[in-house]
């Protein structure tokens, strides 16, 4: 069961994400090592596989880097939930086939610790925590092709190669 | 109704003949722009899919410059894949060491920037390049590698704001300020996914690249894009700096084109701005933080180390020495003679400063003057998250090049207005 960890922060930025002391590598594994270590040393320990991340405001604002999805892919988050994103993350999500979810009332209808299941093609959070329902609106159909694709770059070559 | 100079510049790339605030458009991309950090994944992405071609070699532009020179052994590492694919690839534009130099420093002095087209860049201040009358905005790898090697990509065609920048500004503010002041006013994302172009008679008043340093800032109030019109300023600047293709075309903003609001700012009114940790909105004029004690004073970076902020800097340093740690880094080999040459290095040699190789070094926390823990840094730079520079417990302050420079005088936040 995949657990959310809730952080009542607008502006998580990207060096929050990754710092940029450890961009010197484009490597998953060795990113992944340090994922949002600037803001919560003991993330990594406590991220289970399919965990999901629930943020306020403009997360991911700041650097392009891309580093700071495939960190979040390596410690296996299984999405973040925020009330928005900043657009260069937000796109980097999609390329990279990593669910993006804006829920404009996310850090008050989920708590640290829920359990969560998501469902993103019906666009449904279901808290088993609290036993609710929780709505957003699912990404457009273009974005979702991309991430079944499997990110960008394989959308490209499956519609070249159709 | 009329469009506005963003989205004239992207229906043209779309071949449209219009498109409007939303729309999802297939764009023509004229330049791309690649450095150490985020192409070296881009090329292996290619590479892993089998699609590993350069859509045009004449319109991508390379350049190490986050870690270069290389810091480390991984770094190097990456400018050993920046570079092999550079020259295997036969990029006619490659700038590696000794003519490398902080990109967005170097791609307009280089004259790789024309009004009216399309730049991408694997960097969030690609947005930099609006100043001269481009839509230009930063990307991730994985559009990188798309852009590489197609020559097209995806945009939603975003709203703008008009940013209307009225009167002159005061002795010792500068464009730096009026930044500042604009993130300030609207928040980091106060501008999320917006075109913001900026309009007014102070624009009159600045050189091209002190307009640089105010579309440079665009990303940190949330902008897809920052951009300023063509003018005679703009011009001017081409003449000198474009090279091998000197045709561009010129897109203004229809008079009745749509804005999603209009800021005004007055810039007569402003004083010389510092953003306080840790967020560039947090903007507060010097009167009301001058006094906090600064370990470091950082000038350069893609956002204030060209040669007019190194003249600045130069101007109130002369004859003076500096209380705390000082690092000038001019960010392009050109700025860096130019300073060598009109005398600025003997000033900062004097004032007990050190002079840096062109690199975007301690901006980003790389090297060449990360912070301590609970060490403080006033920094002509464009970010002051939390680590950015160093250390998660050290702080940045942003700031112009007076400002850092006075404050590197007096080891404190000071208003640079009484050294001028």
């Amino acid at each position: 069961m995949a657990k959310a960890h809730v952080y009542k922060r607008d502006h998580i930025n990207t060096d929050e994400i990754i710092p940029a002391r450890y961009l010197n590598t484009d490597n998953m594994a060795e990113l992944a090592a340090h994922c949002m270590e600037d803001l919560d040393t003991n993330f990594v320990k406590k991220c289970k596989p399919g965990d999901c991340i629930v943020a306020g405001d403009d997360f991911g604002c700041g650097s392009s880097r891309e580093h700071a999805v495939w960190a979040l892919q390596g410690a296996k988050v299984g999405a973040v939930i925020a009330k928005n994103f900043a657009r260069i993350f937000y796109r980097n999500c999609i390329n990279c086939g990593f669910y993006p979810i804006e829920l404009a009332n996310a850090t008050e209808v989920i708590n640290d610790g829920d359990e969560i299941e998501v469902d993103y093609k019906k666009g449904v959070i279901n808290n088993k925590t609290q036993n609710k329902e929780i709505k957003f609106k699912p990404l457009p159909d273009f974005a979702i092709e991309i991430i079944n694709d499997g990110g960008l770059l394989e959308h490209i070559q499956k519609r070249t190669a159709d | 109704m009329g469009m506005t100079i963003t989205e004239k510049i992207l229906a043209a790339a779309a071949g449209k003949s219009k498109v409007e605030p939303g729309d999802l458009i297939d764009a023509k991309v004229d330049c791309i722009m690649c450095h150490d950090v985020t192409t070296p994944a881009a090329i292996s992405m290619l590479k892993e899919k089998g699609i590993d071609k350069v859509f045009d070699k004449e319109k991508i532009v390379v350049t190490p410059d986050h870690f270069q020179p290389a810091k480390d052994i991984k770094s190097a590492e990456l400018h050993k894949r920046l570079d092999t694919w550079a020259r295997e690839k036969g990029i006619r534009y490659y700038y590696p060491l000794g003519k490398a130099g902080v990109c967005h420093a170097l791609l307009p002095e280089q004259g790789h920037i024309r009004p009216g087209e399309v730049i991408v860049g694997g960097d969030s201040h690609t947005c930099t390049y609006g100043a001269l009358a481009a839509f230009s905005t930063g990307i991730g790898s994985t559009d990188l590698a798309a852009a590489i090697a197609t020559g097209t990509l995806w945009f939603r065609v975003p709203e703008s704001i008009k940013f209307v920048l009225n009167g002159k500004l005061g002795k010792g503010v500068y464009s730096k300020d009026v930044i500042l002041a604009v993130i300030a006013k609207i928040g980091t994302d106060g501008a999320l996914y917006k075109a913001m172009e900026f309009v007014g008679p102070a624009l009159k008043e600045m050189s091209m690249e002190a307009r640089m340093t105010i579309t440079n800032m665009a990303i940190e109030a949330g902008g897809k894009n920052g951009i300023i019109g063509f003018d005679e300023i703009t011009k001017k600047y081409l003449d000198e700096h474009l090279k091998d293709k000197k045709e561009y075309k010129v897109y203004e903003s229809d008079k009745d084109a749509k804005y999603e609001q209009t800021i005004e700012i007055d810039c007569s009114k402003l004083e010389p701005i510092v953003a306080l940790p840790h967020l560039p909105s947090g903007g507060q004029p010097i009167s009301k933080c001058a006094g906090i004690k600064m370990d470091q004073a950082y000038i350069g970076s893609c956002t204030n180390g060209r040669i007019e902020d190194l003249r600045i800097a130069a101007e109130i340093l002369r004859g003076k020495k500096v209380a705390i740690r000082t690092i000038i880094v001019p960010a392009t080999p050109v700025i860096w003679k130019q300073a060598k040459d009109e005398g600025l290095f003997d000033v900062f040699y004097e004032a007990d400063c050190v002079i840096s190789a062109p690199t975007c070094g301690a901006c980003l926390g790389g090297f060449m003057g990360i912070l301590a823990a609970g060490e403080k840094c006033v920094s002509t730079t464009n970010r002051n998250f939390v680590g950015r520079m160093g250390s998660p417990k050290s702080e940045v302050y942003l700031a112009s090049p007076a400002t850092a420079a006075a404050s590197a005088i007096e080891g404190k936040l000071v208003d640079p207005r009484k050294y001028l």
